[in-house]
């Protein structure tokens, strides 16, 4: 009666608004991170290790501290000891004695592009200049790279720290593992030894840069009453504050960080590189320092994801039915432990309703810049595997490889294979809309082949924080503290406009810095939509209650006979039956029935579900270069409910052009010295608008009984399927497996040519 | 390192800087001039993100001194709405919602303008070649290139009305 519930139709959810931060980004006058300057600052430069692994035997700074307009200069050993202390950041604990020695190395740097100095000057470039004087002392250690070489039982160990966590009890660990996670279900080996049909094969993938354009930046001002502001971009102000108050230890009550514009972070901007550095030169100089990444320094210092290395066998009855797995991986996390490990396991194969399966994954460090989350951390790369090996499970037993996974996809119900909660999914529907679909069907160009995969993202919720306010004339103002990095003002606008029976324009969006709203957890993990969105939703009805109260001291009748409508409160009762007051006319007399109207409230859903995409990829293979370019693609995706049709298509078309860039183009590549050779866009080549067909896609919208207005998650999920989609149809143009990303012509020549 | 004085013209207004001889345009147009929207994503001319128009030329601005602006034109993503009313281009990122961050969308805008000025009706493989130097790491591309056709059509009817 009160408060909406959930409906079939609705007036805003649904439709494609204008989003409202839109004129100033078409303008060039929205302020992202590398735009903000506070007045009398100074400019920062980073030294950075241009070796993969090397002990610092000493650093002299004297003469870079000698260069006029330098006026401080920062090293590990300004830092704060390290200490281990636990920050949450995104979906899991982060340990802040990795995070701090990422961010400046103490006595060993661990890759190359380390950071081991800083500097603050006048100018950014006497800032590089000076930088160019520090001198390290560097011995030079012994380095490994390359996934393979790093797992090997006689590696050089990179860190005398790791030990191998999760092994049984009298196994031997790796010098290298920092994990080894298993996961069994029923009797995979004798499920496996009675199967019918089995496939195996051995998958690669590079690790691969998030990709970003903008590169991370960040100001910091330590002001002289021991409190620090910072502005930057990134996926959550609230975890950069809390990471930078554990690597300063300082209290989080004396950070306040102000978030900007954020270009772009795929969960590369889940963590922090620059702001402890910025806050410590601040500090010694008395003055606001800058700092902007150049983009050699985002590839040599940030990002990427993991790496992998899988083997993987799948054996399935004779009619079809998968009834073992039986998996190991290794990924790797850079010079770090890593989290997307567990990821890996869990996102296996819980998209099948296997009985029998054994999944072990590794995580493996190497020289390599410490691994930051990207778009479904630890998914894409299990399932390139595990999509590619049903693939030619299908081609095995003559199957369409779409009645394969219709045969095995997991259905609505309580507990998945990996015991996440399934609830109302929409994998079967996602599959029958994909079959359905013209291009499934289409015939294929000289050169062609199609593949299809599916794939899933367990998403999440978590903690959320809104305010709503009603201004004097009946605006709407939400407050919410989740940066918008893809439209998600649009998407908490039209929430609220929906909520309170109001058109969508009378509602703004502000995105408040972290003394300014309570608490909200990261923007990513598909979770902002679901979990803000209810945050706002519940400040909206929280505002509604309030206006119900202000309209029964109107009507003099008791509050039980006031209904909230279409964005107005009708009685219900008493002599004043039938009569309304539209929202507006009761804001303008709130002075008089009992002051200013706000709400403010902290969530933190859990009825989240998982979703899943299926798309279908067809390729063209030049036989004569080895290129192979994306003819057409198909997105089709539980969506749960789309609240802005329109970028919930923009997450699948631009995750699948990701996944697509992994599966082609992009690659981590190291020379034999350790350094990183392609630390730029014309060699780390992303995806180009002349390399891309349309990205048609079909939103199957299954909605979430978890969500007032049914959202699941959409951001994630598209970029785990491209990945065995692209692989499966080069497979099939050139005629034999495919299975080492990224396939790039010389390989495909190779293939051709019998290699 | 003496600074060079530079006179020139921005989106039609005279303006004067001093850079540095090894400054580039963009620098002297984030950083001398207070004009952020042309952004940085690279330096080195593959992401298009800081496109300008240099007397009628699309450049990237981060491969043009900011010394070789003397005397010449630049227009710039602040340039493209007249007052508050947008561009077609502008409005059709818009109402496609072909912008997701936003960070690449000016260089996009002001690359698509000189597009269509240069060719009013282009196909769709004309249009992802033009903008083949413009990174975009959100839209995986298809809502922009809708965006740049509807408003090439836009525009040509307006020509037509007109």
């Amino acid at each position: 009666m009160n408060a909406p519930e959930p409906k079939g139709s609705f007036k805003q959810v649904g439709t494609r608004p204008i989003r409202p931060d839109g004129v100033e980004k078409v303008t060039g006058k929205a302020i992202f991170g590398t735009d903000y300057k506070a007045a009398n600052m100074l400019h920062g430069a980073i030294v950075r290790c241009p070796h993969p692994h090397a002990r610092i035997k000493s650093i002299d700074t004297s003469k870079a501290e000698a260069v006029p307009g330098v006026k401080a200069v920062v090293t590990g050993a300004d830092f704060p000891a390290i200490d281990d202390v636990m920050v949450r950041t995104g979906e899991v604990a982060s340990s802040t004695l990795d995070l701090a020695i990422n961010i400046m190395a103490k006595d060993t740097a661990y890759y190359d592009g380390h950071a081991v100095a800083a500097i603050a000057a006048l100018t950014r470039q006497a800032a590089i200049e000076a930088a160019r004087l520090i001198e390290v002392d560097y011995e030079v250690l012994p380095h490994v790279i390359d996934i393979n070489d790093a797992f090997a039982a006689d590696a050089p160990k990179i860190k005398e720290s790791i030990e191998t966590a999760g092994l049984a009890e009298g196994e031997e660990g790796r010098p290298n593992a920092s994990l080894k996670f298993p996961s069994v279900k029923g009797d995979p080996d004798a499920a496996m030894a009675g199967a019918a049909h089995k496939v195996s094969g051995h998958y690669s993938l590079k690790p691969v840069h998030q990709g970003y354009i903008e590169p991370h930046a960040a100001v910091a001002t330590w002001k002289a009453d021991g409190k620090l502001d910072i502005w930057c971009s990134s996926q959550g102000a609230f975890d950069v504050r809390g990471l930078t108050a554990g690597v300063l230890h300082l209290d989080i009550g004396s950070i306040r960080v102000m978030p900007l514009e954020i270009g772009g972070g795929f969960g590369g901007k889940t963590t922090i590189y620059l702001e402890p550095v910025a806050a410590l030169l601040s500090k010694k100089s008395g003055r606001p320092v800058r700092f902007v990444m150049t983009r050699e320094e985002v590839f040599r210092a940030t990002g990427p994801a993991a790496g992998g290395e899988i083997d993987i066998t799948l054996g399935a009855d004779a009619d079809g039915n998968i009834v073992a797995a039986d998996i190991e991986f290794q990924y790797s996390s850079g010079a770090f432990a890593g989290a997307d490990t567990w990821a890996g396991v869990m996102h296996s194969v819980n998209h099948y309703a296997i009985e029998n399966f054994k999944v072990v994954g590794w995580n493996v460090l190497c020289n390599m810049p410490k691994h930051a989350a990207y778009r479904a951390p630890g998914a894409p790369q299990i399932n390139f595997a595990v999509e590619s090996a049903v693939n030619d499970l299908a081609d095995k037993m003559g199957m369409d490889p779409i009645d394969l996974r219709l045969k095995n996809a997991v259905k609505p119900g309580a507990t998945g294979p990996m015991g996440n909660q399934l609830g109302e999914i929409g994998l079967v529907e996602c599959l029958e809309a994909a079959k359905a679909h013209p291009h499934y069907s289409a015939p294929l160009g000289p050169n062609q082949a199609r593949g299809v995969a599916c794939g899933s993202w367990m998403n999440y919720g978590g903690p959320s924080t809104a305010a709503v306010s009603l201004a004097d004339d009946g605006s709407v103002l939400v407050t919410e503290g989740n940066p918008d990095i893809g439209g998600s003002r649009a998407s908490m606008a039209l929430m609220a406009a929906e909520t309170f029976g109001i058109p969508y324009e009378k509602v703004s969006v502000t995105i408040a810095d972290t003394s300014s709203i309570g608490y909200s957890m990261v923007t990513g993990g598909s979770r902002t939509t679901y979990a803000t969105g209810i945050a706002v939703i519940e400040a909206s009805k929280g505002v509604i209650e309030i206006l119900r109260d202000r309209a029964a001291k109107m009507w003099e009748c008791d509050v039980s006979e006031v209904e909230w409508g279409e964005g107005e409160a009708i009685c219900t009762g008493g002599e004043n039956k039938g009569k309304t007051f539209p929202l507006t006319e009761i804001a303008a007399k709130a002075g008089a029935t009992g002051g200013p109207i706000a709400f403010e409230n902290g969530v933190n859903p859990l009825q989240h579900l998982p979703g899943y995409g299926v798309h279908i990829c067809d390729v063209e293979v030049d036989k004569e270069t080895g290129n192979v370019s994306i003819a057409r693609y198909t997105a089709v995706q539980d969506v749960g409910k789309a609240i802005h049709p329109s970028y919930v298509e923009g997450q699948m078309q631009g995750g699948a052009v990701q996944g697509i860039g992994w599966a082609l183009n992009e690659a981590y590549i190291y020379n034999k010295d350790g350094r990183l050779d392609n630390a730029g866009f014309l060699d780390y080549r992303i995806p180009v608008a002349s390399d891309m067909p349309m990205i048609d896609t079909v939103m199957v919208e299954k909605a979430n009984p978890g969500h007032p207005y049914g959202v699941k998650g959409v951001g994630e999920v598209p970029i785990v399927p491209p990945l065995a989609a692209v692989g499966t149809a080069v497979s099939r143009a050139v005629g034999k497996p495919m299975r080492s990303l990224p396939i790039t012509p010389d390989k495909v020549q190779a293939s051709l040519n019998g290699g | 390192m003496s600074r060079i004085h530079v006179t020139t013209t921005v989106n039609g207004d005279a303006r004067e800087y001093l850079c540095s001889p090894n400054q580039t345009l963009l620098d002297a147009l984030r950083d001398e001039l207070g004009m952020t929207g042309s952004k940085e994503g690279c330096g080195s001319g593959d992401c298009g993100a800081c496109t300008v128009v240099l007397d009628g030329e699309m450049v990237c601005s981060c491969l043009v001194l900011a010394g070789e602006a003397e005397g010449r034109r630049v227009d710039t993503i602040e340039g493209v709405a007249e007052g508050s009313d947008l561009h077609p281009v502008q409005q059709k990122f818009l109402e496609n919602a072909a912008l997701q961050c936003g960070f690449c969308t000016p260089g996009f805008i002001v690359a698509s303008k000189a597009l269509l000025e240069k060719n009013p009706n282009p196909t769709e493989t004309e249009v992802r070649y033009w903008l083949a130097g413009n990174l975009c790491r959100c839209t995986g591309y298809d809502k922009i290139v809708r965006a740049v056709m509807d408003a090439a059509a836009e525009l040509r009817q307006e020509r037509t009305a007109a």
